[in-house]
């Protein structure tokens, strides 16, 4: 699967890439939620712009970020746009058509909202970029003690959706080939009910094998028995693990520093 | 000494079934010995296999009742595969290896593939790796650790579960249909590899197979179980097929020595192409690529399809077989050039032809723009997996649906229906439900739904992939008579026998470019 999100290749090794996945997965967090706090364009802006100055430390060029982000910049477009027209007016206006107007308050917060978007998921996307699925696993397993039933049996169907994809496609040229599709809407509804049907039957087929397969090499049973598996990939926080979060604190921190400064910072749930 | 497998009064019922899957089975197998376990679809193989492994759990919350023991190292198997797990050691009792290579991949990396079953034998980390580089070595796969398994061959993949179970050092291999889904390389190749393991570890096998013929000089005795419960023959190989080879035969085993082609001389037999009729379909400087990238795998192909032949199409994996069989199909489009229907297939179709209202120019004889319905009257696909291909509640309503996107009368709807249910015995299946039938089942179903429209031009995937013997001769036999009606057929394909049996063409893909070859001379 190639949706450039989960495609972990050219990344140089950096110490922020190469940090344990549940550290960035902290860091990620952290930001959101820190950033969720208040709506405006200081805030958000220094975050954004402290991200961007952080990326060479990342192991992500401009390029690569901007290819993986299009998904999620494109999405914070129209949400600025909206808030531009339909939010609430304050400030000189500027612009009046009825019901959509345009003024000073509602640029200012069309602007704070669109780049409070970028600026929550850029550690994400980057998140994502710089960690393998199966990496994210382990450290999930072995640092957060999630239980490794739940993170493996999350591993193998994650490796299953690449082969659905591919069998999602067979599906419609076989429809295709029984002469089905090409009259109007509603049919076509009908059609793709029944494509996502047989797709559930052949992922549940699926799913029964790779089970007895897991199972046949040992799966799950020592569990409970004082005899928990190994990791054959030790996953553990080191040093440099709490100078990313150490980063990432004072990322945040900056961000709504300035905020502050600027007057512009306003919690939300007042 | 007890031996290591020692089945007494053994039986498995599923709680969803009323019917035992086994029943009354008493079977002993020493350490070492190597067995054959053969018997008809249903005969409770795999079941068998599974209860082995120590995978049935008959408890309070199990998946089933069990009756009698099961027995592997003096200890009920379930228990020995909890025992073998718990010592620590990353030595299993029992190695399993299953039919689908797709399905039984856990891992993204080559590497934690194999070092799966090892940790969850608790094995330390540090002696994880060598093992894993072992077994890898072992299977031939040699590729770095981080090799992504999603870009190996179904053959690769194959011996990448083995790997998964070899890096246990099992003291019995159970080995379900192992080959049963890969082409003749791949199934070499993994052959080959197991013959190597047994005599390297002297680990005992147990093989579930439908091709004796490529497993015979590795076992050193069948067991062949009976379909109602109990064992029916069980010996050395020799003694057991010649005593049993007609009955065997007739249960679709692929033994040594016969061929299962139906007399030669019959209808089944290559047509000179001489013979053939006019040309239904040209490919004009076809180039076709990967889905998704859009690579070119193939280039520069001309090649045309006359009524009443039958062309192989042939070449390695991944040489783009499968995607130029799409193009003739009229499924998918060409990257570049013209894939054309002369007037015998396209049928009135430009005359009736409304101009679309977007204006599209796709021409009247381009078969990748017709509407769905105009395709199936001219163009039938049989895909690899029968199970795309299906759409309807049951066998019966799968094979009216093609009749019935054409305008067809429900009496003339009826009329096909029946004719084809009898002709590939699925007459009494005609109310099942598809998805419940058996492979071979399933194959013959999505031939017939494809011939219910009629059309004139056939095109298959591998249509004899993973069949039994009688299936194979039920198939070979099915496509020579439609050939010989005046259908045209073009075949996707592995499978010598069925080239040599009926290809009056072939065309051979290799190094991105396609080889025509007419057997040509009088009949």
């Amino acid at each position: 699967m190639s949706t450039g999100l989960l495609d972990p290749g050219a990344i140089r090794p950096t110490v922020l890439a190469r940090s344990n996945p549940v550290t960035k997965l902290a860091v990620a967090t952290l930001l959101a939620v820190v950033l969720l706090l208040s709506v405006d364009v200081v805030t958000a802006g220094t975050a954004v712009l402290l991200e961007v100055l952080a990326l060479p430390l990342v192991g992500l060029g401009m390029g690569g970020l901007l290819r993986r982000s299009a998904v999620l910049l494109v999405a914070a477009v129209p949400v600025a746009v909206l808030t531009v027209l339909v939010g609430v007016d304050s400030g000189a206006v500027l612009l009046d058509a009825g019901p959509l107007s345009i003024s000073t308050g509602s640029l200012e917060s069309g602007a704070a909202v669109g780049l409070r978007v970028v600026a929550i998921a850029l550690p994400g996307v980057v998140l994502l970029a710089t960690t393998d699925p199966t990496d994210l696993g382990d450290a999930l397993a072995q640092v957060l003690r999630l239980s490794p039933r739940f993170v493996l049996a999350a591993l193998a169907a994650f490796r299953v959706v690449d082969v659905l994809a591919e069998e999602w496609q067979q599906l419609g040229l076989a429809r295709r080939a029984r002469g089905l599709g090409g009259d109007g809407l509603l049919a076509g509804v009908r059609d793709l009910a029944g494509r996502v049907f047989v797709l559930l039957v052949i992922a549940v087929r699926r799913a029964a094998v790779l089970a007895t397969a897991m199972e046949a090499r040992g799966f799950g049973a020592g569990e409970g028995q004082g005899a928990d598996r190994t990791w054959a990939r030790p996953s553990r926080l080191r040093a440099s693990d709490a100078v990313v979060v150490a980063g990432g604190v004072l990322l945040a921190a900056t961000a709504t520093a300035a905020g502050v400064l600027a007057g512009t910072w306003q919690l939300l749930l007042t | 000494m007890s031996p290591l497998l020692s089945a007494r009064g053994w039986g498995w019922r599923w709680n969803a079934r009323r019917a035992h899957a086994v029943q009354g089975l008493d079977l002993e197998v020493e350490a070492g010995e190597r067995v054959l376990l053969l018997g008809a679809s249903g005969a409770g193989k795999s079941t068998l296999l599974a209860g082995v492994a120590g995978l049935l759990d008959g408890g309070p919350d199990g998946t089933g009742e069990e009756e009698g023991e099961l027995l592997v190292d003096g200890v009920p198997a379930q228990q020995a595969r909890q025992r073998a797990v718990e010592a620590g050691e990353g030595r299993a009792r029992t190695g399993l290896l299953l039919q689908d290579p797709q399905a039984q991949t856990v891992l993204a990396r080559v590497g934690d593939d194999v070092a799966f079953g090892l940790e969850n034998h608790a094995v330390p980390p540090e002696r994880i790796w060598p093992r894993v580089d072992a077994a890898l070595d072992d299977v031939g796969l040699r590729l770095p650790r981080d090799h992504p398994t999603s870009r190996l061959s179904g053959g690769q993949r194959q011996r990448l579960a083995l790997a998964g179970v070899l890096a246990l050092q099992p003291q019995l291999l159970l080995l379900d249909e192992p080959t049963a889904m890969l082409d003749p390389e791949g199934a070499a190749a993994l052959r080959g590899v197991v013959a190597e393991r047994l005599a390297a570890t002297g680990a005992g096998l147990l093989l579930v197979e439908h091709r004796v013929d490529l497993w015979v000089d590795l076992v050193d005795r069948v067991v062949v179980l009976a379909p109602g419960g109990g064992v029916l023959a069980d010996g050395p190989v020799w003694r057991v097929l010649d005593e049993r080879g007609d009955e065997l035969a007739a249960a679709g085993v692929w033994l040594p020595g016969r061929s299962a082609a139906p007399g030669r001389g019959g209808r089944a037999q290559p047509r000179r192409s001489g013979t053939a009729g006019d040309g239904l379909l040209s490919l004009e400087g076809v180039a076709v690529g990967r889905r998704g990238s859009g690579a070119r795998v193939l280039t520069g192909v001309d090649a045309q399809v006359r009524e009443g032949s039958f062309t192989a199409l042939r070449g390695v994996n991944g040489a783009g077989k499968s995607t130029l069989a799409l193009a003739v199909a009229g499924l998918v489009p060409p990257v570049s050039g013209r894939v054309r229907a002369h007037p015998a297939l396209a049928g009135g179709l430009a005359a009736r032809r409304r101009r679309r209202p977007w204006g599209s120019s796709a021409a009247a004889d381009d078969p990748a723009g017709w509407a769905p319905r105009d395709l199936v009257s001219r163009i039938g696909s049989v895909f690899q997996d029968p199970r795309h291909q299906f759409v309807a509640q049951t066998v019966a309503d799968e094979l009216a649906v093609g009749p019935r996107r054409l305008g067809l009368s429900e009496e003339e709807v009826d009329v096909r229906t029946t004719e084809l249910l009898e002709r590939l015995r699925l007459d009494r299946l005609a109310r099942a439900n598809p998805f419940t039938l058996s492979g071979g089942e399933q194959r013959r179903l999505s031939v017939a739904t494809a011939l219910a429209t009629r059309p004139r031009l056939l095109v298959l995937d591998e249509p004899t992939f993973g069949q039994d013997a009688r299936t194979w001769a039920e198939l070979v036999d099915l496509l020579a008579g439609l050939r010989d009606a005046g259908t045209a057929v073009v075949a996707a394909t592995h499978d010598v026998e069925l080239c040599d049996a009926l290809a009056d063409t072939t065309w051979w893909i290799g190094d991105g470019r396609l080889r025509v070859e007419a057997l040509v001379g009088a009949p």
